[in-house]
């Protein structure tokens, strides 16, 4: 990887917000809170965090399929030296499915029950003008090879509900990367699936990332599956990025209070002992703290955590974590 | 005599590939027996579709077992008529996985917490009151929080409320499927805490039913692996950690993504075809058996 090179996708201080209605008070609530990240050709970056972290809005703002009545409000998208937002949506087409591939978590909802697998990998390409009729059905069965799936020229002519979980996600990957986009993200892409399974699609994934340069924005609550594919890692916490750095930078040394208590929190160490339980809940978007969103949980508040929202500080090299025990309570 | 003592389980279903096919038997629990002695955590572990949770739902006669023989601190489950089940019930009970489907949203969670009490016809009112108030607290909920409906609480507390309803007969037995899966990370923990604790305290006998093996190994002192609906493997949950004996309980634990990213393990590929589904189990070692 060229640490030099321009990022594929370089997204600053990037902010959606949601409008509620709640207790007759209309509010806006920001799902995603100025977060920057970058991500380089051939480069994985996990996205990680709990429910409510903002991470899977964060993925439908980059494409800008934010749903109703969520709204962008802030912030640049840069993708292959192009912002975003100032393409019309019938530019955004070309890029979404063609530039930049999608791979959900519920393989069932995003393929459509009434057309074979190979029918709808087909449309992709018909779609965004890469090929037509036979030689797009013929190309869709070299993906299903492409993606290891079992028989591909039969299972092309399968509908989802005849594949099993797995295959359904293989035949979402197929799709996704059918266009030969820079980009593919996949938001949750294993979390439905079976461990044995999970850890075949991982594999899929890597395997493809390497084998046609592809770029990984690979969102994910299990900090293991980011061990295992990510080379960086970008923590969210209500809204905003908490942390981030390289995957052993920060799953072996954390920096923040919010990562190192997710990493102790986990099962594994001394079977039968107390697990280091994060205290309190996932907090509630629409009812933050004026300060470090995390600080009524944190075990190691400042003064400073309950007044201002932190910066992120630099700790090493390409390892920053937005904490007031790194500086910045002056 | 085993505190609970599993013999030959079998659920079967039928089912037809299409309206107008032919009828097909699923043995979805094959010929399935475990014992867990008392005070123990159990763990049943296994991908989905192996049978794991309609073996606990079986034992609990949520689903009616097709043969085999279950009898819990000697006394025999299967068979009993409905009378007597209903008595039996008050020594086992169960948690479910998802809090969202299992509590009833037009109820306030006191209520739900009582529920039981009342069908099994105990106490006063004032007397069951208190022992609601009592549950909020062993479970670590607030009793100002009685009045509540469930989709006023978290994800975790709406767990409290489910395990709190469990606990309300006191059970010297209780079930829990995935109970913690459907939580957040965070979360998981203050759950896998509270049934440390109650285990504890309460001498709970526990069938742990889940497919996460970092939580299994961490709570469960015995486990039994369960594939394509058969136990292939059973034992002490550091004998078959440290050793795992079936290929596919070896693919399992190598497909565990871990978070420590300075052991980037090789996955241990898993043939399906290899195993044969129909070897009994053996010992490798004391208290260590497999299908192989």
């Amino acid at each position: 990887m060229d640490e030099k090179a321009p990022a594929l996708l370089d997204v600053r201080d990037l902010t959606t917000e949601f409008v509620t209605t709640r207790g007759g008070a209309s509010r806006p609530v920001r799902a995603v809170d100025g977060v920057s990240l970058h991500i380089r050709r051939g480069e994985t970056l996990g996205l990680v965090g709990e429910s409510g972290s903002g991470k899977s809005v964060m993925a439908l703002s980059i494409i800008r399929l934010v749903p109703f009545p969520g709204r962008i409000t802030g912030g640049s998208v840069v993708f292959e030296g192009r912002d975003l937002a100032s393409l019309h949506e019938g530019e955004l087409r070309h890029i979404r499915g063609a530039r930049i591939g999608f791979v959900f978590q519920e393989p069932m909802t995003a393929l459509n029950p009434v057309f074979t697998v190979g029918d709808q990998i087909a449309e992709a390409l018909v779609v965004h003008r890469v090929a037509r009729g036979a030689a797009a059905r013929a190309r869709a069965i070299e993906l299903l090879d492409a993606v290891r799936m079992p028989d591909p020229s039969r299972r092309a002519r399968d509908y989802p509900h005849q594949l099993s979980g797995g295959m359904r996600q293989r035949a979402l990957v197929a799709a996704a990367i059918a266009c030969q986009p820079s980009l593919l993200i996949a938001d949750e892409p294993t979390t439905a699936l079976d461990v044995t399974i999970q850890a075949e699609i991982l594999d899929l994934l890597a395997a493809m990332r390497d084998r046609i340069g592809l770029s990984l924005l690979l969102i994910t609550h299990d900090l293991g599956v980011v061990a295992r594919l990510a080379d960086r890692v970008a923590v969210m916490y209500a809204g905003r990025v908490v942390e981030e750095g390289t995957v052993h930078d920060v799953l072996a040394s954390p920096q923040h209070p919010y990562t190192r208590g997710l990493l102790a929190s986990l099962p594994g160490a001394t079977p039968g002992s107390r697990l280091r339980a994060i205290p309190g809940t996932v907090p509630d978007l629409a009812a933050l703290p004026p300060g470090c969103a995390f600080a009524p949980r944190c075990g190691e508040r400042l003064g400073a955590c309950d007044a201002r929202r932190p910066e992120a500080i630099t700790v090493s090299p390409g390892h920053s974590a937005r904490c007031f025990l790194h500086g910045g309570t002056a | 005599m085993a505190f609970v003592e599993v013999r030959g389980l079998v659920k079967t279903f039928t089912r037809r590939q299409s309206p107008w096919g032919r009828t097909q038997v699923v043995r979805a629990v094959d010929r399935v027996s475990f014992t867990v002695a008392e005070g123990e955590t159990f763990g049943l572990v296994g991908e989905s579709g192996s049978g794991k949770t309609t073996t606990g739902r079986c034992m609990l006669r949520l689903i009616e077992p097709t043969s085999g023989s279950f009898a819990l601190r000697g006394e025999e489950v299967f068979g009993l008529p409905a009378r007597q089940l209903r008595a039996l019930r008050r020594d086992m009970q169960m948690v479910f996985q998802d809090p969202d489907s299992s509590l009833n949203p037009r109820m306030h969670a006191g209520a739900i917490v009582e529920e039981a009490l009342i069908v099994h016809g105990l106490g006063t009112r004032a007397e069951r009151r208190d022992r609601v108030r009592e549950l909020f607290g062993l479970v670590g909920l607030d009793a100002s929080q009685l009045d509540r409906h469930p989709h006023e609480f978290s994800g975790g507390q709406r767990q409290r409320i489910g395990l709190a309803r469990a606990l309300a007969l006191r059970p010297g037995f209780l079930i829990a499927d995935e109970p913690v899966s459907a939580l957040d990370v965070s979360i998981q923990a203050q759950i896998i805490n509270l049934f440390m604790e109650l285990q504890q305290q309460l001498a709970l006998t526990l069938l742990f039913v889940a497919h996460d093996l970092r939580l299994v190994r961490h709570i469960c002192t015995r486990v039994a692996v369960m594939y394509r609906g058969r136990i292939v493997e059973m034992g002490s949950t550091d004998a078959i950690f440290r050793e795992p004996a079936h290929p596919y309980t070896r693919a399992l634990l190598s497909a565990v993504p871990d978070p420590d990213p300075s052991t980037r393990r090789a996955r241990v590929a898993f043939d399906p075809a290899a195993v044969d589904l129909a070897a009994p189990l053996r010992d490798v070692e004391p208290d260590h058996a497999a299908a192989i």
